[in-house]
């Protein structure tokens, strides 16, 4: 195989996963902020949008000191025989932790633009909390959750300085897209970072068209 | 049908206070609410409904009992079995007539396959002449037929009562006196009991068989 092509599917298989893990996590998390009432919420939010704002490096080294060999929590995963620095399942938590705040934010962004008049109808009606959840409030804000996961996968694979530290630089096995194009640069192979910078670019500027047509249309689903 | 409510509640916003103090009783199977805007109708009504909290009171529907402030008895609003008609109808935008009717029959995490097949949404989608639109979705459908349609969603799920949040406002004047002569009528054929508030005097006439007049949060008259 083409040595071009080892980063970029590495990539996909990286932020496939990290998008996966976020649309879940986020889409409950979003749900959770959006219908807790307590002076609480507002700083848990900003808490967990931090990755957005942090240096990817920053982020790096506060991974390495929670998940590091020696760390708060990759101590005890050393322990159990499971370890992530230097593994293409700490650029998944890499990639993970920076993209999450923006599904957390598409998503409760969509969650609060449900009318809820439309979820105190269903209350009303008998159905079960959980009901409501999934048969109005998921549904009706699936458009701007999708918004929010597209930009997260584009960020995903793009993930340069979190995944650096976390991952390293290893050739097929964390040597993703950016990491690969960083190497190409440095060793002066113009031609491969050429490669996978244009791959990259294309899948990005893609990638953002979608998200561009799925932010909520609400001319469809207004009924006046 | 009794209804025997008593209930405070003290809302406030920014400087202004409004302070709810309702209490009324009525065996009648037509009672309207009737005050101007901002008097408190809508808000004894959610009370009804489990939309809305009071401070203080009670709350008892043929005996039994929604809501005791002082018993600490506060029905979650999915065990009251009242049907809420909200003023614009609230119909879910992303699913068909057929499956709005029937979305009360499904109490849990899914919506019912085939929906426009159950017995009870094809009774109603016939008394109510919505066959023909049974597929469409509330956007494309007129302002009659989504109050049917509401209406039909409403009485599905075999309510106790049925609440109306000022059902004809929405409506133009001919469409109106339409629709009060249809809510009589069903209303006579199903017996089943009815609220209703509004600020409009003729939907009193029409409809009213017991009439308390709200004001400022309060009962002034009967």
């Amino acid at each position: 195989m083409h040595p071009v092509w080892t980063p970029l599917l590495l990539s996909l298989k990286v932020a496939g996963l990290a998008t996966l893990l976020n649309l879940v996590l986020g889409v409950a998390a979003a749900y959770g902020l959006s219908r807790w009432r307590s002076p609480l919420r507002d700083f848990i939010d900003s808490v967990l949008t931090l990755p957005l704002v942090l240096p990817p490096t920053v982020m790096g080294y506060y991974l390495l000191v929670l998940f590091g060999r020696r760390g708060t929590f990759g101590a005890w995963l050393e322990s159990m025989g499971i370890q992530l620095v230097f593994t293409w399942q700490g650029a998944v938590l890499a990639s993970t932790v920076v993209a999450f705040p923006l599904v957390l934010k598409a998503a409760r962004a969509a969650f609060e633009s449900v009318d809820h008049q439309l979820e105190e109808a269903a209350r009303v009606l008998g159905v079960s909390e959980a009901g409501v959840f999934l048969r109005v409030s998921l549904p009706l804000a699936t458009r701007g959750i999708m918004a929010g996961v597209l930009l997260a996968f584009a960020r995903a694979l793009g993930e340069f300085g979190a995944t650096l530290m976390v991952a390293g630089n290893l050739p097929g096995r964390t040597q993703t897209l950016s990491v690969a194009i960083y190497e190409a640069v440095q060793a002066g192979d113009d031609g491969a970072a050429t490669l996978l910078v244009a791959i990259t670019s294309i899948t990005c500027v893609v990638l953002l068209m979608l998200a561009g047509r799925l932010v909520p249309d609400r001319s469809q689903l207004q009924i006046r | 049908m009794s209804v025997e409510l008593q209930i405070q509640k003290q809302l406030r916003a920014a400087d202004r206070v409004f302070d709810l103090d309702i209490a009324f009783a009525s065996d009648s199977q037509r009672i309207v609410l009737y005050g101007p805007s901002g008097s408190g109708k809508s808000l004894t009504l959610k009370a009804i409904a489990g939309l809305m909290t009071p401070d203080a009171g009670h709350i008892r529907l043929n005996g039994r009992t929604l809501f005791d402030a002082g018993q600490g008895i506060d029905l979650r609003v999915q065990q009251r079995n009242v049907a809420y008609l909200f003023q614009d109808y609230a119909l879910f935008p992303h699913l068909t007539v057929a499956q709005n009717i029937a979305f009360g029959l499904a109490r849990g995490c899914f919506n019912l396959r085939h929906p426009a097949e159950h017995p009870a949404v094809a009774r109603w989608l016939q008394a109510f002449e919505l066959q023909a639109i049974a597929h469409s979705r509330p956007a494309q459908i007129s302002g009659g037929q989504r109050q049917r349609v509401a209406l039909a969603r409403a009485l599905a799920a075999e309510p106790d009562i049925l609440l109306l949040d000022e059902p004809f406002s929405a409506l133009d004047l001919t469409l109106r006196e339409r629709m009060r002569e249809e809510l009589a009528q069903l209303q006579n054929r199903l017996q089943v009991p009815m609220l209703l508030i509004t600020h409009d005097p003729a939907d009193v006439e029409a409809l009213g068989q017991t009439v308390f007049e709200l004001r400022d949060g309060r009962i002034v008259g009967r």
